[in-house]
């Protein structure tokens, strides 16, 4: 039984390392604006001097 | 997309084309566009394009020249900016027009068009962008230019120069919210053990070690998660009254302090499961109804409205200065379609001011030199001089700031559930002393245990749960309808209104929009550029309507000589060509008497009587099933405007409802006053600063506007005006409110009486108040998302 000790004392630092990751993202305000990230994260960043004119 | 062979589509902003403008084998409505698309080609951005359909919006108006000027005094940039050093500046813009993915797209890469920007950073729902620049290379009313030039002028107004408010987007809320629920789950599954072997774990040394780290996880919702509960419980009580937060309070200190006693004594295994899950769902519930629209304003103050720069002269010299810094016998020059800044007497020049912004008087008046120009109309015409007499902050239209109201706060009582609280708080207390009564008799050892598991199973937290999920659901379904409220208590002030007042002008009519229908033989394009030019002379409202887009860039050439006839009609003149435009009598010499209300103007071009001009003022659509909807409630029309329009108005309203015309800003404020004096709860629906002062009196004032993002007066709900016909199920939606409220209050007290029974008797383990609690909570939860979800479909305000 004393495997128990040591699971829960595992199981408690992987979950204090997310809230402690999760306390991090809301305090450098990942959280303010949920929607801009979304988008810019589908730009392609086109090679230098690349003109799209496919219209 | 309507693409007609004979008509094509701006390539930027998505237009009708009317020139041949193009490049690179498109086409543009402007050279404003095309410039636009050209230097957004130069420099590779024409993702810009391939993101969304026409993506771009359509530069207005003039922007070169000096009108950024102001931008160059030093204070201006330093009050501005958010941070400020000789190689970096900061600074955060509000620009409403950001409205899809390409305006991020554009945004974000403007440093690829002028190096000396070194990043900018677009939030979107704020409708906000940051910049960060090198003022070595590019100053700050380059940069504003630059922006100004791509469609998105920043929205810089007094306001936001004189100290710009944080916005309250509560990231301390979020991560308290985190803690507990990362506390409340672990704690829930380390008791697994103890649920289950029914409290007899056989290695004592094993339960010993899971009720000190149950402990250990407890303490950070106590002394973090929990503050915000019992800092508004507290101040609740300072101020002499018990709110809702006052009973959970003292639930959460009695569950923590009975546990940490029963752990500590090793007596039992406490109930911190349920302790944290009530902080937990507590939380949850504020997060859920504190929607914020973060674009949105509902405090704007009149400095929004004021420009920040004005041209001064100054030894024969024209320069901008900021308003701020405008001083009493300033000459100061307004141009066309510029604010009056301060109350000022007109020194030379043609001056015809368009006060429907501060009266809500659609025609504009013409001044005559020497006579006084009050602020905030807006000139309509060729440049004037004006003479500043009073300083901005004493103009008379800021006057209506100085009233007592504008420094109140309303609707910030969180709900009526508080002043019932008092007498919950009463009862529980009471259930409380007779258990302990009880106990006392007849086996004082249970005493403590009953008692305070009265108080920890009574905890109204699902009262107070069913109001805020309730609400914070209909939040978003009127959300979803374009009626976007303040906060959850605009709901219950809505709910209890027994008057309506609308505003005219703006509200049940569209400005700028009057349908203009030709009759008689047909004209051509010159002819109408004609007529446009001609109309655009005159400051009538009816001229106004006339003096629309212009038909044709292919000069016409200048007017020689224009005559008016005030009330009748005018002539304009270009050498040997000429257009009359006026009534029947003026036109054409028929003895016929004066505009008549359904106006219409006639037309007469090179003695040649071509037809007339039937104008009418467009009502919003449904505006008289929407009179009919609203028949329980008592309907007023105010109007700044003259009478012209009420026999419209009688036909849509009826004839006996109260409507008053050519009332002032305060007046209205004060109709409101009387009203509320007779015990009326008054909506009042209006849209300009005219209605400023009476949206705030009004127990619910609701700015009406054609573009939520842009100029709203302060007031406590901003409604797409497209949606106004609603009106009448918005307010029986935000009416059923009280009731599924109500309705889940009876379901919580069921639980309450469930668990109360067992409290009562001494017997309430840690494991039925593990179970009764989140239960209780989740299905009063869904109970009332479900019915409000359904009360909004029957209401015709479902998903669409």
């Amino acid at each position: 039984m004393s495997a128990f000790f040591i699971l829960v004392g595992i199981s408690m630092m992987v979950a204090g390392s997310f809230l402690a990751a999760f306390i991090w993202s809301v305090s450098s305000g990942q959280y303010d604006d949920d929607y801009t990230a979304s988008v810019r994260m589908l730009w392609d960043n086109p090679p230098a001097g690349a003109k799209k004119n496919d219209k | 997309m309507q693409e007609s062979p004979t008509q094509q589509t701006c390539y930027h902003c998505g237009d009708a084309c009317t020139e041949h403008i193009k490049a690179n084998g498109l086409q543009f409505c402007c050279n404003g566009c095309r410039q636009v698309y050209l230097l957004l080609q130069e420099n590779g951005l024409c993702g810009y394009y391939d993101l969304q359909q026409v993506p771009g919006i359509k530069v207005r108006g003039r922007f070169a020249g000096n009108r950024f000027n102001y931008l160059d005094d030093e204070t201006m940039q330093k009050r501005l900016s958010s941070f400020n050093t000789d190689t970096q500046v900061n600074i955060i813009f509000s620009l409403p027009q950001i409205h899809c993915s390409s305006c991020i797209f554009l945004l974000e890469q403007l440093n690829k068009i002028e190096p000396g920007i070194i990043s900018s950073q677009t939030n979107f729902e704020r409708k906000e962008i940051f910049i960060s620049y090198d003022p070595r290379l590019i100053s700050l009313k380059k940069l504003v230019q630059l922006l100004a030039f791509v469609g998105y002028e920043p929205d810089i107004n007094q306001e936001a120069s004189t100290g710009r408010p944080k916005r309250s987007y509560n990231r301390g809320a979020i991560a308290a919210l985190g803690v507990a629920g990362f506390c409340f789950s672990n704690i829930m599954m380390l008791s697994f053990p103890e649920y289950f072997s029914g409290g007899e774990i056989e290695e004592p040394w094993l339960k010993q070690t899971f009720s000190y780290i149950i402990l250990a996880l407890s303490i950070p919702v106590l002394l973090y998660s929990s503050a915000a509960i019992f800092k508004s419980a507290f101040k609740g009580l300072r101020q002499g009254m018990i709110n809702i937060d006052a009973p959970i309070a003292l639930a959460i200190l009695m569950g923590f302090g009975r546990s940490y006693y029963e752990i500590i004594t090793g007596t039992g295994a406490g109930y911190l499961d349920s302790a944290t899950g009530i902080v937990f769902f507590m939380l949850v519930g504020r997060w859920f109804q504190n929607k914020t629209y973060n674009a949105l304003s509902f405090d704007r103050q009149y400095k929004s409205y004021f420009p920040l720069g004005v041209s001064v002269i100054n030894n024969n010299k024209e320069e901008n200065i900021p308003v701020t810094r405008l001083k009493i016998g300033d000459r100061i020059v307004i141009r066309n379609e510029e604010m009056v800044p301060a109350d000022a007497v007109l020194l030379e020049g043609k001056a015809c001011i368009d006060y429907s912004f501060v009266t809500g008087e659609q025609e504009a008046v013409r001044i005559e030199a020497g006579a006084m120009v009050q602020a905030g109309g807006k000139q309509k015409g060729s440049a004037v001089y004006l003479r500043v007499v009073k300083e901005p902050s004493q103009s008379y239209i800021t006057q209506l700031w100085n009233n007592d109201i504008f420094s109140k706060e309303k609707n910030q009582d969180q709900s009526f559930i508080h002043p019932w609280s008092r007498y919950f708080t009463a009862v529980l207390l009471s259930i409380a002393f007779l258990t302990a009564l009880f106990w006392a008799w007849h086996d004082p050892s249970k005493l403590l245990t009953a008692v305070t598991a009265v108080l920890i199973v009574a905890c109204p937290c699902s009262l107070l749960l069913s109001a805020t999920f309730t609400y914070g659901n209909m939040l978003r379904i009127f959300g979803r309808n374009k009626l976007f409220l303040k906060n959850a208590a605009v709901i219950e002030a809505v709910a209890g209104i027994t008057d309506i007042v609308f505003d005219k002008t703006g509200t049940i009519t569209q400005t700028g929009k009057a349908s203009i229908q030709f009759k008689g033989q047909p004209l051509s394009i010159e002819e109408r550029e004609k007529v446009r030019q001609a109309a655009t002379q005159s400051a009538h409202s009816l001229s106004k309507a006339l003096a629309g887009p212009y038909e044709s860039s292919e000069a016409v050439g200048y007017i020689d000589a224009f005559e008016e006839l005030p009330g009748e009609g005018l002539t304009a003149s270009w050498g040997a060509a000429s257009v009359k435009l006026g009534s029947n009598g003026y036109v054409r010499g028929l003895p016929a008497g004066k505009l008549s209300t359904a106006a219409e103007v006639h037309v007469k071009i090179d003695d040649a009587y071509r037809g007339y001009y039937e104008i009418q003022q467009v009502y919003r659509p449904g505006m008289g099933p929407m009179a009919a909807d609203l028949l329980p409630f008592n309907l007023h029309v105010l109007s700044g405007d003259n009478d012209s329009e009420k026999a419209n108005l009688q036909h849509l309203f009826g004839t006996d409802i109260p409507m008053k015309f050519a009332v002032s800003p305060q007046q209205k404020l004060n109709y409101v006053k009387e009203l509320q004096g007779q015990h009326a709860s008054v909506m009042m629906l209006g849209d300009g600063l005219n209605d400023a002062g009476a949206l705030k009196q009004a127990n619910a004032g609701i700015a009406i506007s054609n573009d939520a993002a842009r100029f709203t007066p302060a007031c406590d709900a901003i409604m797409d005006g497209t949606v106004l016909h609603q009106l009448g199920a918005f307010i029986r939606f935000a009416k059923s409110g009280r009731a599924i409220v109500l309705a889940s209050f009876i379901l919580s007290i069921l639980y309450n009486i469930i668990g109360l029974s067992f409290a009562v008797q001494a017997k309430l383990s840690p494991v039925v108040a593990a179970i009764l609690m989140p239960a209780s909570s989740i299905s009063i939860i869904l109970f009332v998302t479900l019915c409000s979800s359904a009360v909004a479909h029957r209401l015709g305000l479902g998903k669409n």
